[in-house]
């Protein structure tokens, strides 16, 4: 029998689900081997059995907490898919600031009526058993962690940094450009996609299992760069991780 | 026979983006309630980019949402390209130009095939039409494949852009690239013809309901305004787009994590509809040609037809791609040094950037200090405008379906929701029907 998926979004921007519906071709090979019974943003039909569950986006209000344990709970298979999931991305940058005030600013007088609390990834509120990392994720490392995941092995993630991918890619560093970039810390696994097309790795993936702190501390003394850029740079998708809650 | 009594509650409507839902109670044939909510969690990006620096808005902005990553982008770009004064060369002009085609047919293709013709053909969900209709569904991913790889190719990512940075481009397609692409747009045009085939032979199937609004869109005497324009209204003419708080008058309901919207009546309609109501005489030879074989022309009133005005745009973008290409060719594409960087003084000011993209009108307006940190921020979202139109639509077509089942009522009003490919995450997220 094929094992049961499902999709499930909380606060994000669907950009992950839509990596899978831009599998194109390939998406048909992998309704081959699984059977999709809930993915609302494609299909009215839904079921809550399911083996796997993929979930999208951060946790950001008390609410939302029952519906992923139940989501635990129907599911032998959690998987974060995307930063907002992963790491809580873009989504904690409002963990910097009064959320009081991060509501006026948005509802006004109303901001009572919107509940919220600081955003969150979900294995900050349930146990989570893999990770497609990245903002949005990467297609073919969906796939792989699928077929991991159908063969029973546990999907290879890199525990390496950015700057690996990056220097094989012979980019020019980014601050040899005079830009900052935190490739020296997050983790790789996208082939440096963001400074390929010219630009600075901005975090996406999150923080690496063991950043090397010191030689980031390195960089920033011989790029002539301050702390405040660093943490500036750090807040965009590491805030979560970072601790600040 | 007549529903006296009719009870829809489409907790979460299936087939758009994002969460919404949609309750409807009939009594004794009275209509007591019919109403549309948006539930999604709320995610205070206005919030959020305050503090921020002017290189990185874009950057954020565009995770407001997936599907339009790229229009926010070059909204937020303009929006501060504006506030500091910052001009774009007339390539990377025409480049923002074909990265909003690129989404725009990305998103309209992944709409009418993915979300709109499972309700034509009778199913939940284009899974079973792989295997009932192979032919159809394979022209689908094709189309949908190539606006993926134009968007790649021109923004260096299909979802959450790279490329495009305020001034220009950090990097762009090299002129073989952009010939591969014209190349490409013009074998989609039959797999178009075939489409708009399909959807012909399928058009009885769109409920033929009219019920009269104010349409509102960007226009501009050059062209089929997408990028660029003065805000135009079927009311009330046109305006220039710094005024435009004075169109969105945005406001608040208790069941919706949405802002509503209203201009001169108590709704309008922005997207693929309103656009074509506005700018008709503009769209392109073959685009035309389409709108006719549905009888669609100017001011069309039903909301259903915004799918087949989607439909009109896909080859309006299509053509238009290949004309900018052509322009790009003749001119002789300039070469830009790698990892571009355009030199920018950061001022203080408030800048106002408006771009169409797939949904209708989208807004950015912010202002920086002189550090060129963010101080203010205001993101005005086509979904979160229609809104209102929405709701009174249902009023109004729910009278007219008593006669039908409660499932038949329960199709026609997701149908409704999803005619106007509701984008809630960006809105804030949205759709679902309730019958309570």
């Amino acid at each position: 029998m094929k094992p049961k998926v499902a999709f499930f979004d909380f606060a994000g921007c669907e950009g992950d689900q839509l990596q899978v519906a831009n599998l194109e071709e390939e998406l048909l090979t992998l309704l081959g081997q699984v059977e999709v019974v809930s993915f609302r943003e494609v299909m009215k039909e839904h079921s809550d059995n399911y083996d796997i569950a993929f979930i999208e986006g951060s946790c950001t209000r008390l609410q939302d907490e029952d519906r992923l344990k139940q989501i635990r709970k129907n599911a032998k298979i959690v998987v974060a898919i995307g930063s907002c999931a992963t790491i809580g991305g873009i989504n904690s940058l409002r963990n910097y600031k009064e959320l009081d005030e991060v509501r006026r600013t948005v509802y006004g007088e109303n901001a009572k009526l919107f509940d919220t609390y600081a955003a969150r990834p979900i294995d900050a509120v349930i146990t989570v058993d893999a990770y497609v990392h990245g903002c949005p994720i990467d297609r073919d490392e969906f796939l792989q962690v699928v077929k991991s995941l159908l063969l029973g092995k546990r999907p290879d993630i890199p525990t390496y940094p950015v700057c690996v991918e990056c220097k094989k890619n012979e980019n020019v560093c980014a601050f040899e450009r005079g830009q900052y970039c935190v490739g020296t810390v997050t983790r790789a696994g996208c082939n440096s996609c963001c400074v390929n097309q010219g630009t600075i790795c901005w975090g996406c993936r999150g923080l690496v299992d063991n950043p090397n702190e010191n030689s980031h501390k390195e960089v920033l003394i011989k790029f002539g760069l301050t702390v405040d850029d660093a943490i500036g740079k750090f807040k965009l998708y590491f805030g979560w991780q970072e601790g600040k809650r | 026979m007549k529903n006296d009594n009719v009870d829809i509650d489409v907790h979460h409507v299936t087939r758009v983006e994002g969460h919404g839902n949609i309750y409807v109670n009939v009594k004794k044939g009275i209509v007591e309630r019919c109403e549309w909510n948006v539930p999604e969690a709320p995610r205070f990006f206005e919030a959020m980019v305050v503090g921020r620096q002017w290189s990185e808005l874009h950057h954020i902005t565009s995770r407001i949402c997936g599907i339009c990553s790229i229009g926010h982008t070059l909204a937020s770009l303009k929006a501060t390209e504006s506030a500091m004064g910052i001009s774009i060369s007339e390539q990377d002009l025409k480049l923002r130009k074909l990265a909003l085609h690129g989404e725009n047919l990305q998103s309209h293709v992944l709409h009418l095939g993915f979300l709109v013709l499972p309700d034509l053909l009778g199913v939940g969900s284009v899974i079973p039409l792989a295997s009932s209709n192979p032919e159809e569904v394979k022209t689908v991913f094709r189309l949908h494949r190539t606006a993926n790889e134009m968007s790649n190719l021109i923004c260096g990512r299909t979802t959450h852009p790279q490329r495009l940075i305020p001034g220009g481009f950090s990097k762009i397609p090299s002129i073989k690239e952009l010939k591969d692409l014209r190349k490409k747009m013009q074998d989609a045009i039959p797999d178009l013809q075939a489409v708009a085939k399909l959807f012909k032979s399928l058009a009885s199937k769109l409920p033929d309901f009219t019920r009269e609004t104010e349409f509102i869109a960007l226009t501009s005497p050059d062209e089929y305004a997408l990028y660029d324009g003065q805000l135009a209204s079927t009311d009330t003419g046109k305006t220039p787009v710094n005024e435009y708080l004075s169109f969105t008058n945005e406001y608040i309901v208790p069941t919706s994590t949405a802002k509503w919207a209203k201009h001169v009546r108590d709704s309008y309609m922005v997207g693929a509809l309103a656009r074509l109501n506005i700018n008709y005489d503009k769209l392109s030879p073959l685009a035309k040609q389409v709108a006719e074989m549905f009888g669609l022309k100017p001011v069309c009133h039903n909301p259903f037809m915004n799918n087949i005005a989607q439909l009109v745009e896909v080859v309006h973008s299509v053509e238009d791609s290949i004309r900018l290409i052509n322009e790009l060719e003749n001119a002789g594409l300039q070469p830009q040094p790698d990892y571009n960087k355009p030199d920018i003084k950061v001022k203080a000011g408030r800048g106002v950037g408006a771009v169409e993209v797939p949904r209708g009108i989208l807004f950015h307006d912010y202002t920086y200090n002189a550090k060129g940190i963010c101080t203010k921020a205001n993101c005005v979202i086509p979904t979160n405008q229609n809104h209102a139109n929405i709701e009174l639509d249902m009023k109004a077509l729910v009278p007219k379906l008593l006669d039908k089942t409660q499932k038949e009522i329960e199709l026609s009003l997701e149908m409704l929701v999803r005619a106007y490919d509701p984008c809630i995450s960006c809105s804030t997220h949205y759709v679902k029907v309730n019958f309570v």
